[in-house]
């Protein structure tokens, strides 16, 4: 069954990446002020978004398990944890990238930055964390405590756009604003963008969620066999 | 009120402990003197421009010492398992985090105070210019470091590597903390009127300490109880 999300996952996802970088790099016009180099836009703010639902799922999974001991809720947030990382760096290295040809400089300590970089910080912490305990269940407990105080973070990384206004653009989106800032068009793109990493993401952490789930039936063999 | 009470006792008995053995005081205290010193070396004390970073040098110096401080706040309890009679008392989490909390505050504060003229004195800074506001600023960043130190403790005191986990997890989340401490501190000891964004630091100075002081209190008994 998972296997077949997957694949319906893949069918919808992977053609949908593939249409938007073509309407990205030939149908969209370059950007007034900015030129070509605002494409990176589609894929720095829809990583950002997959990775705030990665991160916003983790947190929701890891209330769950505090709740109801389910370990299956740990392993989904331990999967969505792990794969909003890699989304987040990807929101980080396509912002460097941007700032290196717009403003010069590989890195700005500007507030905006500064909370993406703390918030991937933190999230690397809990998959540390997770590391260095071996009691399944402490380690799932423990876990799931830091996944609820990382969470301020990714708030804070959310709201710094509005808090500090620096250097870093500051929010575009007609949801988020109210007003039409950028063409419609492009905007529209944002969202077919997201959709598609977004589907992207939902197929890593599945992925992630099977391995994880054939981990620990590998690990309760073993503490059988040990105890035998 | 019975929650304070059983919180004052639990903070009471670690600061006599503390008080008796000076295990991390005294190290502490002089590991945020070295700081002071070596950071002084790194940078040119009789220029202007100190105050403009005088405030992240005294915070730096603070959040190291302070590790050292709550590192021990649970690891204390290990030896003969007395953490779990005081998990196992009548005392709920809730009182032995916020108990434990107000003891590695005040002992963070007292090494605050003591550090303060020592860096007036290394860095040549006037720091005695807002002396309220300066206190004030020191004792919100100095509960946010306790309240998350105390947790994060907690957290990682069965860890084999605690003393490296500790840190690793407890500087991240505390950068907010941090910053907005070091930028308040910093226009504290500038002269001349305060700039225009001094409230929304302090906001999210306050911010942070309520939103990480109920999280704390809301989940330390799950991490306690084994």
């Amino acid at each position: 069954m998972r296997s077949k999300i997957v694949l319906a996952l893949g069918l919808v996802g992977v053609p949908l990446l593939l249409r938007n970088l073509y309407v990205i790099l030939f149908n969209l016009p370059d950007e007034m002020e900015q030129g070509p180099v605002y494409r990176i836009f589609y894929y720095h703010l829809p990583a950002f978004f997959a990775a705030t639902l990665c991160y916003t799922t983790a947190m929701v999974c890891s209330i769950l398990y505090l709740v109801k001991k389910n370990a299956r809720y740990d392993a989904i947030a331990m999967a969505c944890t792990e794969v909003g990382l890699a989304f987040a760096a990807v929101n980080l290295i396509t912002g460097m990238f941007w700032g290196r040809i717009s403003w010069g400089i590989w890195w700005a300590w500007d507030p905006r930055l500064t909370w993406a970089l703390i918030c991937w910080l933190v999230y690397f912490g809990y998959l540390m964390l997770r590391k260095a305990i071996d009691d399944p269940t402490e380690r799932a407990k423990n876990a799931s405590v830091l996944s609820i105080f990382a969470y301020v973070s990714v708030a804070i990384t959310w709201k710094a756009i509005e808090w500090w206004r620096t250097q870093h653009p500051g929010p575009v989106l007609s949801i988020r604003t109210g007003e039409q800032r950028i063409d419609p068009a492009m905007e529209q793109m944002l969202y077919v963008n997201t959709l598609a990493l977004a589907t992207l993401a939902a197929i890593f952490v599945i992925t992630r969620l099977r391995q994880e789930e054939v981990q620990r039936e590998i690990d309760a063999l073993r503490r059988y066999a040990h105890a035998l | 009120m019975r929650t304070l009470r059983h919180a004052a006792a639990i903070a009471w008995k670690d600061l006599r402990s503390e008080l008796r053995t000076k295990e991390s005081l005294n190290s502490s205290l002089s590991f945020s003197v070295v700081v002071l010193l070596l950071l002084a070396m790194a940078f040119d004390t009789g220029s202007e421009i100190v105050t403009d970073y005088g405030g992240g040098i005294l915070w730096l110096a603070f959040a190291f010492s302070s590790t050292l401080i709550v590192n021990r706040s649970f690891a204390r309890e290990m030896p003969n398992d007395c953490i779990d009679v005081l998990v196992a008392s009548p005392a709920s989490g809730a009182s032995l985090f916020l108990g434990k909390a107000v003891a590695a505050f005040a002992l963070q504060s007292g090494i605050q105070l003591i550090c303060l003229p020592i860096f007036g004195v290394f860095y040549n800074v006037t720091w005695w210019r807002n002396p309220w506001q300066l206190l004030g600023v020191l004792l919100l960043g100095g509960w946010a470091m306790a309240c998350i130190g105390t947790v994060f403790s907690a957290l990682t005191v069965n860890l084999r590597l605690r003393e490296l986990m500790l840190p690793m997890l407890m500087y991240p989340m505390l950068v907010p903390a941090l910053l907005a401490s070091m930028t308040l501190t910093n226009y504290l000891l500038m002269p001349g009127a305060m700039p225009p964004d001094f409230a929304q630091w302090l906001r999210l100075l306050i911010g942070f300490d309520i939103i990480f002081t109920t999280l704390a209190l809301a989940l330390v008994e799950t991490i306690l109880v084994r």
